[in-house]
């Protein structure tokens, strides 16, 4: 009898403690950008990207979705703009990946060749490849909502992982280091 | 010419003039709301009719703005909502269904894009969440009642004049 009435009473403190510590979980895989809450699950993963070709910038060729079907070894491909700021604390990442012997082929989204041209020269060329998406569809029909955005695409061809935002030191430990010791 | 044929002929034109008008006004009235419905509206730079149109808004109100995240693409400012606005309409205009179009967002944006998500099992917790909620109040109506304990006995009359003095005490 008493039992069940402590029961009773303890239940709500239970599903509060419950609560606060689901809380405390999601609080801190925030802070150490090991979850975001407002990140999309991208469609394209475990698939290959849709049919596109784009447009080389300053004389360069320029690549279609037929060049992304069997990269010698995993690689990038970075959605990035002149006029997006994170992109511009994103640049010295994408220096340092493509140092360590990473192929990054850039998409530069809605924007003007003379304007990446200046843009790349401030902030270095990372990039194998480059394209331009002036009217923003390809974007579109890969699910890219704003940039920078990356996406690994493993030795078949197919996407195994997209980010959107800046690559942190956080988000290459804790995601692409171990995506790219899987699928090399 | 007689007046009163003149008065004939006056007449007859003035019973053909209002019945032309009536006809005028008869053929306006029938005619113009279906004029008011094919007239075309240019939206996001794309031309389609008021339907269409009312059909593009109607798709538009279900789907999220992927940047803002809460609103619709219909009501947001965003660049990106700007143009699937614009492709909403364009698919309209080809002629395609409702539910080819939102297809075509999940295609490329998942299943977040619809701002109410659809029943899979991924959403079989959100939408079971409500009879879940009944479920648990009525346990624990139940359970209360099941522990309540039983009032005690009416007090008989020694009990209650030894109640009533000590109560006076």
């Amino acid at each position: 009898m008493t039992t069940r009435r402590t029961l009773l009473y303890a239940a709500p403190l239970g599903v509060a403690a419950i609560a606060g510590a689901g809380f405390y979980t999601i609080l801190r895989r925030m802070q150490t950008d090991d979850y975001d809450p407002h990140a999309l699950p991208s469609p394209l993963i475990g698939k290959r990207p849709p049919a596109f070709t784009l447009p080389g910038l300053t004389g360069g060729p320029g690549f279609a979705n037929t060049d992304l079907l069997a990269p010698p070894r995993p690689m990038i491909v970075n959605w990035f703009a002149s006029w997006c700021i994170p992109c511009a604390q994103e640049a010295a990442m994408m220096g340092q990946l493509s140092q360590s012997g990473l192929p990054i082929w850039g998409i530069a989204y809605e924007d003007k060749p003379d304007a990446i041209a200046a843009w790349l020269n401030q902030y270095g060329n990372p990039y194998q490849r480059l394209a331009a998406d002036t009217s923003g569809i390809t974007a579109i029909n890969w699910g890219v909502y704003g940039v920078p955005e990356s996406y690994l695409i493993d030795k078949t061809g197919i996407v195994r992982w997209r980010w959107a935002g800046a690559i942190t030191n956080d988000v290459l430990n804790n995601d692409l280091n171990p995506l790219l010791a899987q699928y090399s | 010419m007689t007046p009163r044929t003149l008065v004939h002929l006056v007449m007859a034109r003035l019973d053909r003039a209002i019945h032309a008008l009536t006809a005028a006004a008869l053929i306006i009235a029938i005619t113009l709301p279906s004029l008011a419905f094919a007239q075309t509206v240019i939206r996001d730079g794309v031309t389609l009719t008021q339907a269409q149109e009312t059909r593009a808004e109607g798709i538009g109100d279900q789907l999220r703005c992927l940047v803002c995240q809460n609103e619709s693409i219909e009501g947001s400012g965003a660049a990106l909502a700007h143009q699937l606005r614009v492709i909403i309409r364009q698919h309209v205009v080809a002629g395609e269904t409702d539910k080819a179009i939102m297809d075509f967002m999940v295609q490329r944006y998942g299943i977040f894009v619809l701002l109410k998500p659809p029943l899979s099992p991924l959403t079989l917790l959100l939408y079971a969440m409500p009879f879940l909620a009944v479920a648990l109040g009525a346990l624990a109506f139940w359970l209360s009642r099941r522990t309540r304990i039983p009032p005690p006995p009416p007090l008989d009359e020694a009990e209650y004049q030894r109640l009533k003095s000590l109560l006076e005490t």
